[in-house]
């Protein structure tokens, strides 16, 4: 018995022990409990309003595209406090940390800081918000009742948060890994990362990755498959163009980052050799497999962002898109060409002159396409009647920003010039000024722009334009010096500085943060202001915008079932020929609409999928195969399941469209 | 219903009706084919990797058994018809299913399992037997790219035998009904590319292995 019992701890605990828990660091201890007390708060709230059933059956089991796209966001806004907590964290440390001064982070946390922040703010921010947008607007705008897989959909939603959760639970139980967002070998294998915290990273990426590939699938299937009669290719709307073109990226570049963890993880769980130093492992390959997801990962993101930059410019300056074809085929292009560039995140590594200046060569490229967007959105301004609401304010800072970026990016993609600049701040102040210019502004044009639709009230104007300032000064304030920086040659990743001559473009940089911190605050004000004045802002007309494609000729917020009647498009702007024509909705002749049903299955396979990541990071070995066993066994009672739809009575649409009618 | 529909102006100035929404009932093609295509074809980036992997990493022996001292083509040679009959078997399971035949097509299913089984079977003693002499997966590169890019084939394998036995107890339960032929056409599309995939191993690994 003695000599057994050390062994089944071991077989159920595998290497957790109380040790792994931080209870010695009081940043943690403190954040730990002020999450603590928000999460019994808010699991308080919903019991106390009796909500758990509401949310069940309306929500976590709901197999509508719009609740999933919802859901989506409201996990991406979550999950950007705390990276952008992460980033407040860096900033102050780099402010301080100068000459005698430590600062106030030691070294390994600080490493774990700046991995998080990278890896939550692209996987579990960005990714999130594009793909809850896309699922909210598209399935709309071709004019469909629902995505081509319901439940897959629900699923998809389901795993990107259980990977969410995971790198989450790094925080207060075990560590994250201290090697970068893309965790290069060999400082990511077991000899020199021996802790949990890379297979955190590992798992909680392969598993959201799931996620995402299937959602690409769906959606892809969903255009291709599902458009109103009459919608050609070239008469989708761009958003559902860049939705289209990101979600073939994500199908084709998905795979490739879950092959490259799945070599990682038999490195650090079976003892492989594929990136080691010893054994013939060639790191190398990693940093180009990783880059190959990488780089077309930055157009998944970006792609739907000039979608809503699309949309936007033309609904508030009224008028026809500028150059429809042109920016179809500059989207398609750069998605094309978005694989012929990775390898200009390490010109350093010694691939010789000729494949750099090729892959130079390529990066210059794709800078024509998007420059043809960028002049398309300005001719669609010109002689436009321009209403400068909030959303098109972020289109208006995004042209601007992104035009800075979009130089610098040119400017990184000469290989001499990357030599002296590469993995400096110039870099770090390049592609936050891509990717917050570009992807954070379209989304946050995109939220004020579609929420209306969703919720059948508009965000609250005033603190959506605080928070618009605020965030754009602050971006500048935030990242213009760390171009300053990067030339002179300060490197990324640093916790703690020697020069103080370089201290005030640090202590600039930190007041830029603060700045961004308000622009959040003032949009969670936004939206607590604009739910509590929600009837003032009400919009019944469900075109809030007088807005150009199908998504505005529904009510606000939409039926389940979207559209009473398929709609039948004759124009790439079919709402707004429809309004030439002077359309109205249809009060009669009904028929009944055929619907997916809500499953709980997703969410099950969401709470098994975290056990079993949980359980494989702590090398839980029995409950890592129970739980993988139990993955099989509900996946496959799903599939037993063939009572899977459901019809809306005619009666009842007549009763729901009615409603909309006489409101 | 004059509200429903519109008449405008041609160019060519002629009346002409323009429709704005379809009255009756739309429903949509079923887009799981469509799907599952979309789903094999990110398989096949995922065997793409493992591929290239096995190109870059193929030759590093690092003082361990080479590709040509440890593979043994006889084995492979039944291995690899067992697969390749097992294509066929599932083909005529599909040919009895378009037929409505029950019967024939879970006898012929089942054939595919046995064979399925048995390329499994093989592929595993194979394994079995590197291990035992020392060329296990931990030895060198080239071993861990060998063992990862044929084990990721012969895993999806068994995946797909674990799906026949799922659809055949479904279609013992249901019958040929449309939602399980749509199934059984998924599992024939994902078995026919193992089948591709393994065309390529077989060449790749295997027979330009042995030739070095």
């Amino acid at each position: 018995m003695t000599l057994q019992h050390p062994d089944l701890a071991k077989l159920i605990f595998g290497r957790l022990t109380w040790e792994s828990i931080p209870y010695h660091e009081p940043i943690l201890v403190i954040t730990f409990i002020g999450v603590a007390i928000a999460g019994i708060a808010v699991l308080g709230l919903v019991t106390y309003f009796k909500l758990w059933g509401y949310l069940w059956r309306e929500w976590f089991t709901s197999v509508d595209h719009k609740k999933i796209g919802i859901m989506y966001i409201v996990l991406a806004l979550v999950m950007l406090l705390r990276g952008f907590a992460d980033a407040l964290m860096m900033r102050a440390q780099q402010a301080v940390a100068f000459g005698p001064h430590e600062g106030y982070l030691p070294a390994e946390h600080y490493d774990q800081i700046f991995t998080a922040h990278g890896t939550i703010m692209i996987f579990f921010v960005a990714m999130p918000m594009i793909t809850g947008l896309i699922n909210y607007v598209m399935p709309l705008q071709i004019g469909s009742r629902d995505v081509a897989f319901p439940f897959l959909n629900n699923f998809s939603f389901w795993m990107t948060v259980s990977g969410a959760v995971l790198v989450m639970t790094s925080l207060f139980i075990g560590e994250f890994a201290r090697t970068g967002w893309l965790a290069y070998p060999p400082l990511s294998e077991l000899s020199s990362s021996p802790d949990s915290g890379v297979d955190y990273w590992i798992w909680g990426l392969q598993i959201a990755g799931v996620g995402t590939t299937l959602s690409g699938i769906n959606m892809i299937a969903t255009i291709v498959k599902m458009r109103a009669p009459g919608m050609t290719m070239m008469k989708m709307p761009i958003f559902t163009w860049t939705a289209l073109c990101a979600n073939v990226l994500i199908v084709a570049a998905f795979p490739v980052l879950t092959a490259t963890l799945a070599l990682l993880a038999l490195d650090r769980y079976a003892g492989t050799h594929f990136f080691t130093a010893d054994g013939g492992g060639n790191m190398m390959m990693y940093i180009n497999l990783i880059w190959v997801w990488g780089h077309p990962e930055v157009y998944i993101l970006v792609l739907p962002a000039f979608g809503v930059f699309s949309e936007v410019t033309s609904t508030f300056s009224r008028k026809r898109l500028f150059g429809y074809a042109s920016m179809v085929y500059a989207t398609v292009v750069i998605t094309v060409l978005s694989y012929l560039v990775w390898l200009h995140h390490f010109f350093t590594m010694g691939s010789g002159a000729s494949v750099n200046a090729f892959f130079g060569i390529t990066t210059m490229i794709i800078s024509i396409p998007t420059g043809a967007k960028i002049f398309n959105w300005m001719f669609t301004m010109y002689r436009g009647r321009i209403v400068f609401d909030v959303p098109m304010l972020w289109v208006v800072a995004f042209i601007v920003t992104f035009a800075i970026g979009g130089m610098t990016g040119v400017l990184l993609a000469v290989p001499p010039a990357d030599f002296s600049l590469h993995n400096s701040l110039f870099l770090i102040a390049h592609f936050h000024n891509v990717i917050i210019g570009g992807v954070l502004f379209g989304m946050f044009a995109g939220i004020n722009y579609w929420f209306p639709k969703a919720f059948g009230f508009r965000l609250d104007p005033f603190w959506g334009k605080c928070s618009f300032w605020l965030w754009v000064v602050g971006f500048y304030f935030a990242f213009m010096p760390l171009y300053l920086l990067g030339l002179m040659g300060v490197t990324r990743r640093l916790r703690h500085m020697d020069d103080p001559s370089l201290q005030i473009w640090f202590q600039i940089a930190a007041f830029g943060a603060v700045l961004i911190l308000l622009g959040i605050v003032a949009m969670l004000i936004q939206f607590a202001v604009s739910i509590m004045r929600r009837n003032q802002l009400r919009d019944t007309t469900g075109d809030l915008w007088h807005g150009r494609t199908l998504e505005w000729s529904t009510s606000s917020p939409p039926p389940p079932y979207n559209f009473a009647f398929t709609p039948q498009v004759h124009d790439v702007d079919t709402w707004w020929q429809m309004k030439q024509h002077n359309w109205r909705r249809p009060v009669e002749g009904f028929v009944p609409i055929h619907m997916p049903k809500n499953t709980g299955t997703g969410v099950y396979l969401s709470v098994l999928s975290f056990i079993f990541g949980f359980a494989i990071v702590w090398y839980m070995w029995l409950i890592a195969a129970v739980s993988f066993v139990a993955l099989l066994a509900v996946a496959i009672h799903h599939t037993f399941n063939y009572d899977r739809d459901y019809y809306i009575p005619a009666d009842e649409v007549r009763r729901v469209e009615a409603a909309h009618a006489g409101a | 219903m004059s509200d429903m529909t519109m008449t405008v102006s041609g160019g060519s100035g002629a009346e002409e009706t323009l429709r704005f929404h379809v009255t009756e009932g739309h429903h949509p093609e079923n887009a799981t084919l469509l799907g599952f295509w979309l789903y094999l074809m990110s398989d096949c980036l995922i065997f793409a990797c493992l591929f290239a992997t096995y190109g870059v990493l193929g030759r590093e022996y690092a003082g361990g058994p080479s590709a040509a001292e440890v593979l043994e083509l006889p084995i492979v040679a039944v291995n690899t018809t067992l697969l390749l009959f097992s294509s066929i078997t599932y083909g005529f399971a599909v040919l009895e299913m378009q037929q409505n035949r029950r019967g024939p097509m879970i006898a012929w299913l089942v054939v595919t399992w046995l064979l399925g089984a048995g390329f499994i079977t093989l592929e595993l003693t194979e394994f079995a037997h590197l291990v035992s002499i020392g060329a296990g997966p931990q030895r060198s590169a080239f071993l861990s790219s060998f063992f990862t890019l044929v084990g990721t084939h012969g895993l999806h394998v068994t995946c797909g035998l674990i799906w026949m036995i799922v659809l055949l107890v479904q279609v013992g339960k249901k019958g040929l009904i449309p939602a399980n032929k749509r199934r059984l056409m998924c599992l024939s599309m994902f078995w026919h590319f193992l089948d591709v995939v393994w065309v390529g191993v077989f060449s790749f690994v295997y027979l330009m292995g042995k030739l070095s």
